[in-house]
């Protein structure tokens, strides 16, 4: 069992350089493919969007819908295109009043929500401001019960992605081109190693102490709210917002690990009890940020995203940035697990905590230095994720925290490696499930994911195959 | 403060239609649970796709029967494709996976694509398919009031509901109650407390979780169609949240018994709509507003839940020695 530890490094190694060398062959490719120029509205320093998508009750893209933009003394019209996209461009913040002309639609076709025609829709300079008009069967509001239901709940629903361009995109996707395939392909990658930096602490974790930690979602949030209330409410630059985030991450970590698993690790509770705590934990700690935050989605950064288009891939240059911060901070935990004594100590209780503490490694301080390794990453992941989707909110963390246990499952429990590889395969097929299915089952076909991946290799990919699923 | 109206919700708390919901979907979860140990953290999936089974078929013009029927039908079928893969892993990875699927029926449910069938996003309004369920109310028309309670005789959040939610809350008791005292009942606790000794005496301990997993899934999707019936079919009232209330309130009023999830949902909804109407009397609404105290009540069932695994995981009912949490 020991000797594990010391077969598995160089394969795994080995892996990960491939999948690195990979990555940058196809940057390549792109980056010498000839440019495309964007055909729709790009929100810049002095421009904001306001845009949406109609399509039929069928789901088609619904052509030559007039739609009228009124408000701070600007009048503007759009015709919806082929795509059934239209979008207006405005210079000014502030409300807009959006009116879809209904006699413009296709026959036959009536607004899910007329109540909702016309409607105010808020534009910020510099971002995009959704407005939708669903066609369809009217349906009228639920009924009001006085029910003890969670009615906040509700708002657990729409992944932060929909709002990243503020149009909900969930109709069945059109053709499969050559750039959506780019362009899908390179979310995946960056939102992969966005999501492995989240996973690596749930990974860490589960093999020093056993624990699948419900409440690592929450590590997350705490991230990406910590450098929204550094950035914005306390004015400081994003860069020192982001350190301090990420600060705040890692000492959370060792407060928790001191404050409660400790103790109950001492008490001689079991893994099961102890994940239905983290279950109760991860309540707490959500609604305790919706408590003082509110349940309304928050930006880290409202400045002017810019973007560059590779070979008609277009990437934000905030994306760059992330993808490079994350692979640095990737490398570093390759180095300390590989590297270092204290790393490969840390794999030594890994494997088997017992020996561990037999052959001197002070297994408690390794598990404190996992919380908060752990913790700390998952909040730098919490800031760049929400700087990704330009959007947070006090559940943002619980969103992709089953995509989390799927990247760790997939990867191999335990395995730092397995949730880097199993990362990059969940952020993939995330963003490029929405190519053949509607983008708004493509974290439902993350899931199905895992399962298949539980039937057929329960050990994961890079996990050993002693364990038993 | 107006203490008979608070008392008065209170009180209703602890026979309304969501608290006698509540209490089946934990008397389900108490069959997989408490009686034979699996770790279904996805009870919220049975329960949306009962009430989707439900809403859909009585939408359709059919019977309030043919309804139950077929959401009953559909959890057993959900049961089924969740059981075969799943129902010989370890505790933890069950968990996972059948968050995991509840997720997916919920992302599924809510989807725009789905919209012809499940409402979308916005779900099935109540207005349609209550009318099945008041065509079996045996009530005048009206309403009645009973003491400080004033509820519409038959419709939505009726009496009638209340009568017949309770009726069904009592008789998955005794239902319950035989089942554990059964032959069948002790096999799953010989599963629950030792697997491979149950195997060894020549069971099939496979076959006897998942008739587990489809009763106790059944149940769950009873629980949803009256947890629907006073309100609507909306995917995201059926989250993870609801699989953990329903957690929360089990082990509260105690797993491996007949009355605990009984107990549990009374005693969780009755304390919270306590705790939310004195806040909202007491703290002026520029301190706190109503969304906030909503959000507080939340934090309360979360630090409820992970008080009661740690200092008293048997509850308020429960036996300490036949409750062994770290089962498989």
């Amino acid at each position: 069992m020991h000797g594990a530890v010391v077969h598995g490094v160089r394969p795994a190694r080995a892996r990960a350089t491939l999948v690195v060398l990979f990555l940058a062959l196809l940057m390549c490719a792109w980056w010498v493919a000839p440019a495309h120029a964007a055909s729709e509205c790009v929100p810049d320093a002095s421009i904001a969007c306001i845009q949406g998508r109609i399509r039929t009750a069928d789901g088609d893209p619904a052509t030559g819908v007039t739609i009228t933009v009124e408000g701070q003394g600007f009048t503007g019209e759009a015709v919806t295109d082929d795509d059934g996209r239209w979008a207006v461009e405005v210079t000014e913040d502030g409300e807009y009043t959006v009116t879809l002309d209904v006699a413009t639609l296709p026959a036959g076709e009536v607004l899910r929500n007329p109540a909702d025609n016309p409607r105010t829709v808020v534009a910020d300079v510099g971002a995009s401001a959704g407005a939708l008009f669903p066609l369809g069967a009217p349906a009228s509001a639920p009924s009001p019960g006085d029910s003890p239901s969670p009615s906040v709940s509700d708002s657990e629903s729409a992944p932060p992605t929909d709002a990243e361009a503020g149009v909900e995109d969930s109709a069945p996707p059109g053709s499969i081109t050559f750039p959506r395939v780019a362009q899908q392909f390179t979310s995946g990658i960056i939102f992969g190693l966005l999501l492995a930096l989240a996973s690596i602490g749930l990974s860490l974790i589960y093999g020093t102490t056993g624990l699948s930690s419900f409440s690592h979602g929450e590590q997350v949030t705490l991230g990406a709210l910590a450098a929204y209330v550094f950035a914005q409410l306390m004015d400081l630059p994003l860069l020192v917002a982001g350190i301090l985030a990420v600060v705040v991450g890692a000492l959370s970590g060792y407060a928790q690990d001191a404050a409660i698993w400790k103790p109950l690790r001492k008490k001689g509770l079991g893994p099961v009890q102890l994940m239905i705590i983290t279950i109760g934990l991860s309540m707490v700690l959500q609604y305790t940020f919706a408590f003082f935050l509110g349940a309304g989605r928050l930006r880290i950064s409202i400045a002017t995203p810019t973007s560059i288009n590779v070979g008609g891939v277009i990437i934000a240059h905030q994306s760059i940035i992330s993808t490079a911060i994350s692979l640095v901070a990737l490398g570093g935990v390759a180095y300390f697990l590989q590297r270092t004594w204290t790393g490969r100590a840390t794999r030594a209780v890994a494997d088997n905590p017992a020996l561990a503490a037999a052959s001197g490694i002070n297994v408690e301080r390794i598990i404190r230095l996992v919380w908060v390794i752990g913790a700390g990453l998952a909040a730098l992941g919490g800031v760049l994720i929400g700087l990704y989707f330009n959007v947070t909110s006090w559940n943002m963390g619980g969103t992709i925290l089953l995509l989390m246990f799927a990247a760790v499952t997939l990867g191999g429990l335990g395995t730092a490696f397995g949730a880097l590889v199993g990362s990059i395969v969940i952020g993939l097929v995330s963003e490029m499930s929405s190519l053949v299915i509607p983008s708004d089952l493509r974290y439902a076909g993350a899931l199905a994911i895992l399962i298949l991946v539980l039937l057929v290799r329960p050990q994961g990919i890079l996990g050993r195959a002693e364990r038993i699923g | 403060m107006d203490w008979t109206r608070i008392l008065a919700n209170v009180v209703g708390e602890f026979f309304s239609p969501i608290t006698a919901a509540y209490a089946i979907a934990a008397i389900g979860l108490n069959v997989h649970f408490g009686l034979t140990g699996l770790l279904n953290m996805g009870q919220a999936g049975f329960m949306l796709i009962g009430a989707y089974g439900f809403a859909i078929t009585t939408l359709a013009g059919h019977s309030a029967l043919t309804g139950l029927l077929v959401g009953l039908a559909a959890s057993v079928v959900f049961a089924l494709l969740l059981g075969m893969p799943t129902l010989r892993l370890r505790g933890d990875y069950l968990a996972i996976v059948t968050i995991a699927a509840a997720e997916i029926v919920r992302l599924v449910g809510r989807s725009t694509s789905m919209t012809w069938l499940t409402g979308g996003n916005a779900g099935i309004a109540g207005d349609g398919f209550k009318d099945a369920f008041h065509a079996t109310c045996l009530l005048p028309e009206g309403n009645s009031t009973i003491l400080f309670w004033t509820y519409s005789n038959c419709y939505s959040n009726s009496w009638w509901l209340r009568i017949v939610g309770w009726l069904a809350v009592a008789l998955f008791c005794l239902l319950v109650w035989r089942l554990m005292n059964s032959p069948w009942g002790r096999v799953l606790k010989g599963i629950r407390e030792d697997e491979d000794a149950v195997r060894s005496l020549g069971k099939s301990v496979y076959s006897y979780k998942m008739q587990s997993l489809i009763l106790g899934g059944a149940l769950g999707a009873i629980g949803g169609i009256f947890f629907s019936l006073p309100q609507a079919v909306q995917a995201d009232s059926m989250g993870r949240p609801t699989t953990f209330f329903v957690w929360t309130l089990l082990l509260l009023g105690g797993a491996a018994t007949v009355f605990g999830p009984v107990l549990g949902s009374m005693l969780l909804w009755a304390v919270l709509m306590l705790v939310k109407s004195v806040m909202r009397d007491v703290i002026p609404s520029t301190v706190l507003n109503t969304e906030q105290i909503e959000m507080f009540s939340f934090i309360i069932v979360g630090l409820t839940l992970m008080l009661l695994v740690i200092f008293r995981p048997q509850g308020i009912l429960g036996d300490k020695k036949e409750l062994a949490i770290n089962v498989r």
